[in-house]
């Protein structure tokens, strides 16, 4: 048998080898990587993005003909039941991670925050030649799919093209929906009171 | 005959001291620690600029009055010039710095590298801390890092420089010779789990430790007690943190709203009832310290006058702390003679541009 060439050993395996050895190996490299559920209906989230766009745009014309039920009921005592359906819903379509500040209209349907380096404004330089992630090599990067899916949509292209600033780490956990809504709410109020 | 100072290279006074034996640093703060001096420190007001004539001007006032100057690393959450900036500069001028480094905004990579960086540039004190809360400061919607709190970070600086090795295990070619400090707050519960705390942050590196600011001289006595029960004062070097406050208004703010910081009635009242307060803040800081400086085991104190920066002096010498002992001005970098050197080389060339000399280099190839 003739000796394996020797190949080069980079300072990360280095590291690697030196950690103590037990018979549990964990999978991934990554959090994001671990964290996420039906990786099938990410992925028929984002083949239908368009068909999610139309449902979306619809969705939140409901939600903000609401405002005058949450306003009843109050932003603060609604906040709890509905993070916890958007939680559900959105976790189980695109592995949302409850960033709080939802940009999945400009990403194309697929959730940026499942990017180990949760990149908002496009993909990193160290995708593989075979469209997966850097960190992890057997997850398809998410701004491959984000592109793909951006592309069938009406205005995800152009959505695309938003820079996207800073998350905001304060708003973890919140609802977007309400946000947005909230939002929209005050926005078309002003417009009222100045035409 | 010109009195010879303590902590004097003997072949000039330029040159960097060598570490004394049994000693960590290069640094005159642990120099004057271990000798069992009173040592002062003091904070310096960072600025919100990209000048540095600004950190100069607030070092200056500091000048020959204290031991060490620390540079804060963004605190109460606030965005500043960054603590490895400041200290930068302050070591181009000689002065002592003592780097603060909060866990809050950097992870392991950037602070081991930061580590690496001060001390090559003449840091010889890092002070150890976990940081405030992003929600504190001026940017809450920053992502909270704490990768390292502040016991993990003190056992990585004490590997990198006593094992000259990262947290991963791979080898430094020069280890970052540092004195080692800590924050400790006994002024806030729980209590009795307080010096337990501080015997933990010795074990895990901490040599000297700076507190919180002081203004309940009771509490802060029963502290010490507890700690010479424990025998802790003799394995770290303890330093009091005190400060003026400029009002009684200034008082009720801080004692509302920065995080830690606990000051009694009485010392509220005594600032109300004072014709001038600033000038009382001063005189109430100066008993506190008058008062500290005799508690068994208490090393220095660390004197923190934000905003009032110019009083530190006035409040070191009406307290009498340096009993006529003069902090050293200048402390001498470890490349200061190559610095100095290739300054005056730079000077004394005959004016020539690199493109008249590359042009001569081209014909000497030709020829």
């Amino acid at each position: 048998m003739s000796k394996p060439e020797a190949s080069v050993v980079t300072q990360a395996t280095k590291v690697a080898l030196a950690r103590p050895r037990s018979d549990y190996r964990p999978a991934g490299v990554s959090p994001s990587r671990r964290q996420r559920r039906r990786y099938t209906i990410r992925l028929w989230s984002v083949r239908h993005s368009r068909l999610l766009e139309w449902v979306y745009a619809h969705f939140a014309d409901l939600f903000l003909k609401l405002h005058p039920l949450w306003r009843a009921v109050g932003y603060q005592r609604a906040e709890a039941p509905v993070t916890f359906v958007e939680r559900r819903v959105k976790g189980l379509l695109f592995d949302c991670r409850m960033c709080g500040q939802c940009i999945l209209s400009s990403t194309g349907m697929t959730c940026p925050m499942n990017c180990p380096k949760q990149l908002r404004n496009g993909p990193c330089g160290g995708v593989r030649a075979n469209g997966n992630c850097e960190v992890e090599p057997d997850m398809p990067c998410v701004w491959v799919q984000a592109w793909n899916g951006a592309r069938q949509m009406r205005q995800g292209v152009e959505n695309l093209m938003n820079v996207q600033p800073p998350v905001d780490q304060s708003l973890r956990e919140t609802s977007a929906w309400l946000r947005v809504t909230a939002l929209a709410a005050g926005a078309e109020a002003r417009r009222e009171v100045s035409p | 005959m010109i009195a010879r100072q303590s902590d004097e290279h003997p072949h000039g006074v330029d040159l960097p001291l060598d570490p004394l034996p049994g000693h960590s640093s290069r640094g005159r703060l642990e120099r004057v620690l271990r000798r069992g001096e009173f040592a002062v420190t003091a904070e310096l007001n960072p600025p919100d600029s990209a000048n540095p004539q600004d950190v100069y001007e607030r070092a200056s006032v500091f000048d020959g009055w204290v031991d060490g100057i620390n540079a804060v690393d963004a605190s109460g959450a606030n965005c500043h010039m960054s603590s490895v900036g400041i200290c930068a500069l302050l070591t181009r001028m000689g002065y002592a710095p003592i780097m603060q480094i909060a866990c809050r905004d950097r992870n392991r990579i950037a602070i081991q590298g930061d580590v690496l960086g001060a001390s090559a540039m003449g840091v010889a004190n890092i002070l150890c801390l976990t940081g405030d809360g992003v929600q504190c400061g001026d940017q809450p919607g920053a992502r909270p890092v704490f990768d390292f709190d502040c016991m993990s970070l003190l056992a990585t600086i004490r590997s990198m420089r006593d094992e000259a090795k990262f947290l991963s295990g791979r080898k430094l070619t020069t280890a970052p010779a540092v004195f080692l400090g800590a924050a400790i707050n006994p002024f806030a519960p729980p209590h009795d789990f307080r010096p337990l705390r501080l015997r933990k942050k010795i074990e895990a590196g901490a040599q000297f430790v700076q507190s919180q600011y002081c203004y309940d001289v009771a509490m802060f006595r029963d502290y010490m007690a507890r700690v010479r029960d424990l025998g802790l004062d003799r394995q770290c070097f303890i330093m009091c943190g005190v400060g003026p406050l400029a009002s009684a208004r200034t008082a009720r703010w801080m004692r509302a709203n920065v995080p830690g910081v606990h000051i009694p009635d009485a010392v509220i009242a005594r600032l109300e009832g004072a014709e001038d307060q600033k000038r009382e803040g001063r005189q109430i800081c100066i008993d506190i310290i008058d008062e500290v400086k005799e508690i068994e085991g208490v090393a220095g104190i660390h004197v923190m006058a934000y905003r009032q920066e110019e009083l530190v002096a006035e409040i070191v010498a009406e307290s009498g702390v340096l009993k006529g002992r003069r902090p050293w001005k200048r402390e001498a970098r470890i490349d200061e003679r190559q610095v100095v050197e290739r300054l005056g080389e730079l000077l004394d060339r005959d004016a020539i541009s690199p493109q008249d000399m590359a042009e001569k280099a081209l014909l000497n190839d030709d020829a």
